[in-house]
């Protein structure tokens, strides 16, 4: 197998959509359509979809059509008519919301997640649900009860997790826009290795309500596109308070879309020592110096700034996610929802409780639930847990100390480093080494620790086995500061002009 | 990092057992046996936090410090009960059916 190909048309951006809805061009209806013929011609070989809404969808997009016509687009929404797609661990209060997992394959929410709402009520059509690591725990979807999605630019290889299958479906042209969620790098390492858009917001931009909770304090909802202007408009429409989730921010949200082109000269972004391990490989080591000199070109000041505790990043993330996710997915018993197991005759509700839950959750999903409730548990609270919410507090104060002003010098107003340490990897490749697969996440999981946003922008290709593979790097900002960050992404996705999307 | 911290690289068969009992999870021996190494790989990861300098650091168990706000009480429709028991995967009317709880006889 090698690069996707097909007779079908791949959709154009989110922007594209919107304007040839909004001139008139082309009817939701159209665009839904192209969208599905391009699910039905690739997503036998992708495999980025659990659920596809096609009768649904065609009929929603025949509604907003006539909504259209009948108020003009612009009435109906930022995004009137545009087909796109969630991960499939956001409520919808229609189809099913499986995370994924055995245990809730056959789950129908009663209700819609906050961020699908914003998303339908500014006029989008959702035409599926993506493919993901079950829980989102995982960075290949390998460990998805569905079986793995596959990376466009190479069918052999892993497109990345946890949401990779919205990162699948965008690169292959199947959705303009598809939501993921990132705790520990879920969004923007996907969107790395499928070449790709994606943006984690600051912890609490986007309600999480209707999100299935992996990590509390660490989940975001956050946009993958192909353009940085399509991250921008979806952010306009997700981004806000909801009083459903009280980690939702009161902070006012900026039009993100109006920045993009502000030029990024005089703006200080930091380079820490730490992005340049040796772990990297070649191809992702050269693109990143690449990247450093083109914003050197465009104006930008580089600066050499040290983050001492990143190294503790991973060992203090695969404390505390699984810490909370052994709490949060204790819910999951059999009970009230989800599968529940046969027990004989005699034996008791616990057996039932822990039956459910071997038979549900499969072996990732086990032991991240294991190791959570080691860390947590009498005599190791303290030695694992506490340790590493200093280590975390320590990470932050990396961060704040790099982004603030001192009697040194201006803080930086954004940190650069690699998204991945190496481009996409072969299918199976890591699957059995979990502590390689989690250290996929090096670069990407001290934003989640911190609470800061971080963007991967697709900034060059390796050369592997005779094929391309797209390479990414990331932009990072203090919290709230997204206007920045998309500033400097849009300008280094222009200088580059890279294509996101595979030949044929 | 503590002494009992330390022995987590080591993680043993018996205390993964005990883990997949408080983690409410029914494993074969081949599973425990499949776990205990794997989450020793693990752990024998994350013990080098242990060599970090933490003294005097505040915990953080949470990116906002506005995290405990509170709202106003105000009433709103919630879901019909018949909606949340017919998720349940054994139901009858609006209850969730379970296996029997109490022994029957002694009113325990």
């Amino acid at each position: 197998m090698g690069y996707i190909g097909g007779m079908s048309t791949p959709c154009g951006t989110l922007v594209e959509i919107r304007d040839a809805i909004r001139s008139g061009a082309m009817s939701s209806v159209d665009a839904v359509r192209g969208c599905l013929e391009r699910i039905e011609a690739l997503d036998g070989t992708v495999c980025a979809f659990t659920q596809v809404f096609a009768e649904k969808a065609i009929a929603d997009a025949g509604a907003i059509d006539a909504r259209i016509a009948a108020e003009g687009a612009e009435r109906v929404g930022a995004l009137a008519g545009v087909p796109v797609a969630l991960k499939d661990n956001i409520c919808l209060d229609w189809g099913k919301t499986t995370c994924c997992s055995r245990i809730l394959e056959e789950y129908e929410s009663p209700y819609t997640a906050t961020a699908a709402q914003r998303l339908i009520d500014a006029g989008a059509v959702i035409v599926g649900k993506t493919n993901l690591d079950e829980f989102a725990m995982g960075s290949s979807t390998e460990h998805s009860c569905f079986g793995p999605s596959r990376n466009p630019w190479d069918t052999e290889r892993a497109p990345g997790g946890s949401s990779g299958g919205s990162a699948a479906a965008v690169a292959a042209g199947m959705v303009p826009l598809a939501l993921g969620s990132d705790t520990g790098g879920s969004i923007r390492q996907p969107a790395a290795l499928c070449g790709i858009v994606g943006v984690k917001p600051t912890y609490g931009r986007i309600s999480r309500w209707g999100l299935v909770a992996f990590a509390s304090s660490l989940d975001q909802i956050g946009p993958m596109t192909r353009t940085v202007e399509d991250a921008g408009l979806a952010l306009d429409v997700l981004c806000g308070e909801d009083p459903l989730d009280s980690t939702s921010a009161r902070v006012e949200v900026p039009a993100f879309t109006d920045r993009l082109r502000d030029p990024i000269e005089g703006l200080r972004i930091g380079v820490p020592a730490q992005a340049r391990s040796e772990q990297n490989d070649p191809d992702v080591a050269r693109v990143f110096e690449e990247t450093v000199e083109r914003l050197r070109t465009m104006g930008a000041e580089i600066v050499d700034i040290d983050l001492p505790h990143m190294g503790a990043g991973i060992a203090a993330y695969y404390i505390v996610a699984p810490a909370e996710a052994s709490s949060n997915l204790a819910r999951f018993d059999g009970i009230r929802y989800g599968r529940r197991a046969e027990i004989d005759q005699g034996e008791d509700l616990e057996t039932l409780y822990s039956r459910s839950r071997a038979e549900g959750f499969g072996g990732e999903v086990r032991r991240r639930i294991m190791l959570g409730t080691y860390v947590l548990s009498s005599g190791y609270y303290d030695a694992y847990y506490n340790t590493a919410l200093k280590a975390r507090r320590l990470i932050k104060g990396d961060f704040d100390a790099v982004f603030s002003a001192d009697a040194s010098g201006a803080g930086v107003h954004a940190v650069l480093l690699p998204s991945t340490p190496t481009p996409a990897f072969r299918i199976g490749e890591k699957i059995d080494d979990p502590l390689a697969l989690y250290l996929e996440d090096i670069y990407t999981v001290t934003a989640n620790l911190a609470g800061i946003p971080g963007v991967s922008v697709p900034a060059g290709f390796a050369e592997v086995e005779g094929k391309r593979l797209p390479v990414g790097v990331q932009l990072l900002c203090p919290a709230f500061g997204e206007v920045n960050m998309l500033r400097i992404a849009a300008g280094l996705a222009d200088s580059s002009a890279l294509e996101t999307m595979p030949a044929g | 990092m503590s002494e009992q911290g330390q022995s987590g690289g080591g993680l043993t068969e018996s205390e993964v057992r005990k883990v997949a009992k408080l983690s409410r999870l029914e494993l074969s021996d081949a599973e425990i046996a499949d776990s205990a190494e794997r989450l020793a790989a693990v752990l024998g990861y994350v013990d080098r936090l242990g060599e970090m300098d933490v003294e005097g650091v505040e915990p953080m168990a949470h990116p906002s410090d506005d995290s405990n706000r509170l709202d106003e009480d105000v009433p709103r429709d919630g879901l019909p009960t018949s909606v949340l028991t017919g998720m349940s995967p054994a139901s009858e009317g609006d209850f969730v059916k379970v296996p029997k709880v109490i022994d029957g006889g002694g009113g325990a």
